[in-house]
């Protein structure tokens, strides 16, 4: 079976875009990867694309082109992004296709996300009481961490001043403004312990890929980043996940833990061979709890790590080098593609400012309802 | 207190005392909560929770949720922020509930809990009784 490598990376920026449409923020992206490889769409054989809330991806067609490709529609929650990645790259890696785009984009109203008990198979008083709240569930789990393992409050202010500080260097991110540390710990408190700045925003943007097969590449004449492993994985009995009545009292690993294990052994790597690592931070406390659960330290060493600085830009495993979903927002169906984006600028040293030196592999990680998480593990 | 549950099988009164009623799957024993509605039903028997366990952990709401699908009879004015968290009853299964304690610094994974019920005044002007945990002392 070939290899399969990303021989083209667009974005449009994340942010609020009061004049474009999740739609026209896709369609950019995808526009851009196809300049970024110097292709036109009727090179493309096939595409997986998705978006949570701006409709569907397959509306992009009229405009790209109406060629016939075959495009089909991923929908997957917060992994919609990293499952239209993980097709594609089925697609090539299994020699029925040579080269195809996968793309993500949405537009989220402003605010937290909507919340549906129907939708999620609850009952409606869980809704009526004032439980079906994703800020709750992120406060809860990193509360029970940070009692299990010894982290503290100033940990989840640094992981935010270390987004900030990024993104105010990726051209893609949406918070471009360094926030001081006082002000993230002073900032409004919206659910113990995670104050304002400490959470990501519903956004807006696009992120697009162009995946083909090394024969595909080398005749081409283009050179991009091997897609070493991926997996997306789905909640196990005994994991915390959102909008949870219960839990089942002997407590298992999460998906993150599963998606991670399954990647890393696909590409025969391990943790300490990563260089650059984008991780799910919807919240301070879950890059905390994710730098332990892709296995890059043992659960309470995230407490030294930060106060060493050692997730920063010239730190030992730089972590959310564009700033991640806290600088970026998070537009559901294009947020697991942005991380990718993020480590093929890194490996291909285009970062500019943020740039790890000599990175080799790059570590995405997306997370998110309904309790499901992707991994992307790539090498430059 | 209102006596209309905010919903039908969600809690009991047994000797003056309430307690959650959850599910234990037929097939492996393992407990939910709430008791599964509907179809699924069939494959779990009721079963009467603990009214005792420990805070698992907790968080507490400090902005009013969205309506819907938040019911309350507040709005932004008189909103009070309330405490949630999840409570470990020994053997049995993990809990989510509302938590009424007097002060939220009080708050510590570990803490003794009880089961208690309360009122819980709606939009449309009805008040119906819900379940909360209480600290056991």
């Amino acid at each position: 079976m070939t290899d399969v490598h990303i021989i083209g990376a667009g974005i449009h920026p994340f942010g609020r875009h009061d004049e474009m449409s999740g739609l026209d923020q896709g369609v950019f992206a995808v526009r851009q990867a196809l300049a970024d490889a110097g292709l036109a769409w009727e090179d493309i054989q096939f595409a997986f694309g998705g978006s949570a809330a701006a409709g569907n991806a397959d509306a992009a067609l009229p405009r790209l082109g109406l060629t016939g490709v075959q495009f089909i529609n991923i929908a997957n929650g917060c992994a919609t992004g990293g499952s239209a990645l993980l097709s594609g790259y089925w697609a090539v890696k299994s020699g029925e296709f040579d080269i195809g785009v996968v793309l993500g984009f949405d537009k989220h109203p402003r605010g937290a996300f909507n919340a549906d008990p129907e939708a999620s198979g609850l009952p409606r008083w869980y809704g009526q009481v004032g439980m079906m709240l994703t800020t709750q569930f992120f406060a809860n789990k990193i509360t029970r961490y940070m009692d299990l393992h010894g982290i503290t409050p100033r940990s989840l202010g640094l992981v935010a001043e270390k987004a900030y500080q990024n993104g105010a260097l990726a051209p893609h991110a949406w918070r471009r403004t360094p926030v001081d540390f006082e002000t993230i710990m002073s900032s409004q408190m919206l659910s113990d312990p995670l104050t304002k700045f400490m959470f990501c925003s519903p956004a807006e943007g696009g992120a697009a890929l162009i995946l083909a097969s090394d024969r595909k590449m080398r005749e081409l004449g283009l050179k991009g980043p091997k897609i070493r492993g991926a997996a997306v994985r789905t909640r196990g009995e005994g994991s915390f996940e959102v909008f949870a009545p219960s839990l089942n009292i002997t407590r298992g690993p999460s998906p993150t833990q599963t998606a991670s294990k399954a990647a890393y052994e696909m590409a025969q790597l391990e943790p300490k061979d990563v260089d650059v690592a984008q991780l799910q931070d919807t919240e301070s406390g879950a890059e905390i709890m994710h730098m332990a659960e892709n296995g890059f330290c043992a659960d309470g060493e995230q407490e030294q790590w930060l106060a060493e600085g050692a997730t920063k830009l010239g730190g030992r495993l730089p972590v959310n080098t564009d700033g991640g979903c806290l600088a970026c927002g998070e537009p559901i169906g294009a947020s697991g593609l942005r991380q990718v984006y993020e480590n093929v600028q890194q490996l291909r040293g285009r970062a500019e400012d943020r740039q790890v030196e000599a990175a080799r592999i790059g570590y995405s990680q997306v997370y998110g309802a309904p309790g499901l998480s992707g991994v992307v593990i790539l090498e430059a | 207190m209102g006596e209309t549950p905010i919903a039908e099988g969600l809690f009991e009164v047994v000797d003056g005392a309430p307690r959650l009623i959850g599910g234990r799957r037929k097939r492996d024993g393992i407990t939910v909560f709430p008791m599964p509605a509907g179809p699924e039903g069939r494959l779990y028997d009721p079963v009467r929770l603990s009214a005792e366990g420990t805070l698992w952990s907790f968080t507490v709401q400090r902005f009013r949720p969205k309506s819907p699908p938040y019911a309350g009879a507040d709005d932004e004015a008189s909103f009070r922020p309330f405490a949630i968290g999840y409570v470990e009853l020994p053997g049995e299964v993990i809990v989510e509930s509302r938590l009424e304690v007097d002060d939220f610094a009080a708050l510590r994974v570990g803490l003794p809990m009880r089961l208690a019920l309360a009122p819980f005044a709606l939009a449309g002007g009805e008040t119906v009784t819900s379940y909360v945990f209480r600290p056991a002392a």
